[in-house]
């Protein structure tokens, strides 16, 4: 493996990174808004990894970036331990905001074109002033090589002469020389070729463990975000509809749109009962469906689903689902 | 025997660029019987999508391209013929799907003339009866309501819909293959299954063969007959879909499966990767193009191109490796972790 485990700081101020029914609207004139995110909840223990999945427009990044305040959500709360960041004023955030970091989908356009790697490497520093003793080069250099890349053939680089798995090294080197406690990945592999996705998904998985970091991992293939997380966070159309411990979730899980998800795997069979769905039409941000918001696509719904929205309950330790009729589905 | 449906034989594309001669298909040869399945899989830049161009005909020589070799379909020397011939053939004989749906819809045609313009240009359908196929042709891909969808224009689909009208406008002359350029990737993967389904129950139904294009490996497995991995604009190896899968043969087809992370794997387990990145098609390698990332390189592998040769499989298998591996991917694995 190219990654090495120095320069991996003692950690002594891990925190949990909490949000309570956070909601997040966006409107769109006409008096009608987006129902991006509906009051999702999640927890993520320090050094632990939350997977999120779910189809395109269900509301992963939104969630994402309103972890970080970005924008702050229209209500709900975040805590990153004891600290309410909806509450901070913006010099406070922007202190709160250093200790997490994101990597976006396409790390070539997140990187300013004209800068060079070393630079990009130490932007977020820079704002910050550096006290420390060791010079600024050699904290840059050691960053580099512990993301995989050559110091020497890189760092006067610019984004355009890089390749697109280098550009996403140069993005995790950024966000991790902030040391950061919480790395939020969005789609961090999507824009990648599939020999290069398996690099960045190992650097990403030695990092978080060599520097002590929680992440908050969002992508829409399961097995990439099992491979990775503690648990995972299964949402529809801006609901969490199941969080299961990611180990044996492709036998645990028992929400019907987790098990579609499953089924859709290539090569997968569709053995589970609950793995046909309805309707492929995906209802309307919008205007979406009252009750749970699957029901349109799922293959047990019954009145009540309509007239009632499912409440999380917890079915075992670490594992909560969002459903009606999961007793009946889990005994078929 | 027949002669088989389609027949390419030592294919090179090769493009005029300012910075010299870009060989994006570099000696390709491949045969598909009518009613077959074939996937191409292989890494972003590896000359899938010149491939199937060159294949239909859409990439022909010209002052800006080079083609070579020769592509028979259904007894036609696609590249041999006038362009007016060659055009024949697309829709009856030939028809492609492309990834981005928008690319083969007009935004201001409504999704029903997309339809009845083909029908009545190559059937010589009048304006009723091209009407009538075009709604069961939508209903034949899953189109919920396809007479009030005809009416509709294309920014009025969701991707997935929009899909299936594309691949209704390439069923619509009943062709006898049908190339599917990563005809999914845009997609959800819960709308990517239902229309993989509908192209294979489609194929199946109609008894036409496909050429199902993807950099995704997932996709072709289990759907397909016959798989050829691609590798810097050549195939690295050929053979039925379970073998290349369950033994590969070729190390980059190794390197490749082993990289993908399974359902079925631990949590936390680190993936095997590939290092390095394929050669620069301007100035490809000497001997084997793989040989700069291969974990079983020798010297002869960097000076002596390997033949794309049976080599003792199964008949129809076919590698372009000097030591090809033998072990079931069980195996091999474990010989990596070790
Ligand atoms: N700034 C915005 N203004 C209006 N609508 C928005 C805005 N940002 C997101 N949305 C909408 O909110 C919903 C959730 O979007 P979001 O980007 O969070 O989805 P996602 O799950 O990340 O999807 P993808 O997998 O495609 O990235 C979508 O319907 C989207 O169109
Ligand atoms: N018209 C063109 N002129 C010059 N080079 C081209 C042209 N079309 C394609 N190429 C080059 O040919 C090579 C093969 O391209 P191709 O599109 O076939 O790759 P691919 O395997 O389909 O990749 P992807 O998975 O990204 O679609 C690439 O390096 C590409 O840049
Ligand atoms: S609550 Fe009803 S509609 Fe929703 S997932 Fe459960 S059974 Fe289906
Ligand atoms: S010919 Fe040599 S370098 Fe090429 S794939 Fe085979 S062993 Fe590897
Ligand atoms: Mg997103
Ligand atoms: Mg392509």
């Amino acid at each position: 493996m190219t990654v090495t485990e120095q320069a991996a700081p003692a950690r002594t101020h891990a925190s949990t990174l909490t949000a309570t029914d956070v909601v997040v609207e966006f409107p769109v004139g006409r008096g009608q808004k987006v129902h991006a995110v509906s009051g999702v909840s999640l927890e993520v223990p320090p050094g632990t990894t939350l997977g999120i999945l779910g189809e395109s427009g269900c509301g992963k990044s939104t969630i994402g970036r309103a972890l970080i305040q970005l924008p702050p959500p229209d209500s709900g709360s975040v805590r990153l331990g004891d600290l309410e960041l909806t509450e901070l004023g913006s010099r406070d955030l922007r202190r709160a905001r250093a200790r997490m970091q994101i990597i976006m989908q396409d790390p070539v356009s997140a990187l300013n074109p004209r800068r060079k790697v070393k630079d990009l490497v130490w932007e977020g520093r820079s704002i910050w002033g550096h006290d420390g003793e060791t010079p600024k080069d050699v904290l840059v250099d050691d960053m580099l090589r512990s993301v995989g890349l050559d110091p020497d053939a890189v760092r006067d680089k610019h984004p355009h002469e890089l390749s697109g798995g280098q550009c996403q090294r140069v993005c995790i080197a950024r966000a991790l020389m902030m040391d950061p406690e919480v790395l939020i990945c969005d789609e961090p592999v999507s824009s990648l070729d599939v020999s290069v996705q398996a690099q960045i998904l190992n650097l990403l998985e030695t990092s978080a463990r060599s520097f002590g970091l929680s992440m908050v991992f969002i992508a829409h293939d399961v097995s990439v975000v099992k491979n990775i997380s503690d648990q995972v966070m299964v949402m529809y159309l801006g609901k969490a509809c199941e969080v299961v411990p990611s180990d044996e979730m492709h036998r645990t899980s028992v929400h019907p749109y987790t098990r579609l998800l499953l089924a859709s795997i290539p090569g997968e069979p569709q053995d589970h009962p609950h793995a046909q769905q309805v309707s492929v039409e995906l209802p309307s941000p919008l205007d979406p469906p009252s009750g749970c918001r699957f029901r349109t696509r799922c293959p047990i719904a019954t009145d009540r689903c309509a007239a009632e929205e499912p409440r999380m309950r917890e079915i075992a330790p670490g594992h909560t689902v969002a459903c009606h009729h999961v007793a009946v589905g889990a005994d078929e | 025997m027949t002669a088989p449906l389609l027949e390419v034989d030592d294919l090179h594309t090769t493009f005029r660029t300012p910075r010299g001669a870009m060989r994006a298909v570099d000696g390709v040869s491949l045969s598909l019987a009518a009613g077959e399945t074939l996937g191409i899989v292989g890494e972003s830049g590896s000359g899938k999508s010149v491939l199937g161009r060159t294949i239909m005909g859409l990439i022909t020589n010209g002052p800006a391209t080079q083609v070579t070799g020769s592509v028979r379909l259904a007894g036609v020397d696609v590249h041999g013929v006038k362009q007016a011939r060659r055009r024949e053939l697309w829709g009856t004989t030939v028809a492609m799907v492309f990834q981005d749906p928008m690319t083969s819809l007009n935004p201001v045609k409504r999704v029903g003339l997309h339809l009845t313009e083909s029908l009545r240009l190559h059937r010589g359908l009048s304006k009723g009866a091209a009407r009538e196929r075009a709604v069961e042709l939508l209903r034949q891909v899953g189109i919920p309501e396809p007479a009030r969808r005809a009416g509709q224009y294309p920014h009025e689909l969701s991707g997935g819909m929009r899909q299936r009208v594309v691949i209704a406008m390439a069923l619509a002359c009943d062709p006898q293959l049908l190339i599917a350029d990563e005809p999914t990737t845009a997609l959800d993967v819960t709308v990517q299954k239902q229309i993989l389904d509908l192209l294979q129950s489609l194929a199946e139904r109609l008894d036409m063969a496909t050429i199902l294009v993807s950099h995704d490996l997932g996709t072709v497995a289990g759907r397909t007959d016959r798989v050829a991995v691609m590798y810097a604009g050549r195939v690295a190896e050929s053979a039925a879909t379970d073998a290349v899968f369950g033994t590969p043969r070729h190390p980059y087809s190794q390197a490749l499966i082993e990289s993908i992370p399974s359902i079925e794997s631990r949590p936390h387990s680190l993936l095997a990767t590939i290092e390095g990145s394929p050669p620069n098609m301007l100035a490809p390698p000497a001997g084997c193009r793989f040989a700069a990332r291969c974990r079983y390189a020798v010297d002869r592998c960097r000076v002596e191109a390997p033949a794309l040769e049976p080599r003792g499989a199964a008949a129809g298998s076919v590698v372009a490796c000097h030591f090809p591996l033998t072990a079931p991917l069980q195996h091999q694995r474990q010989e990596v972790g070790a």
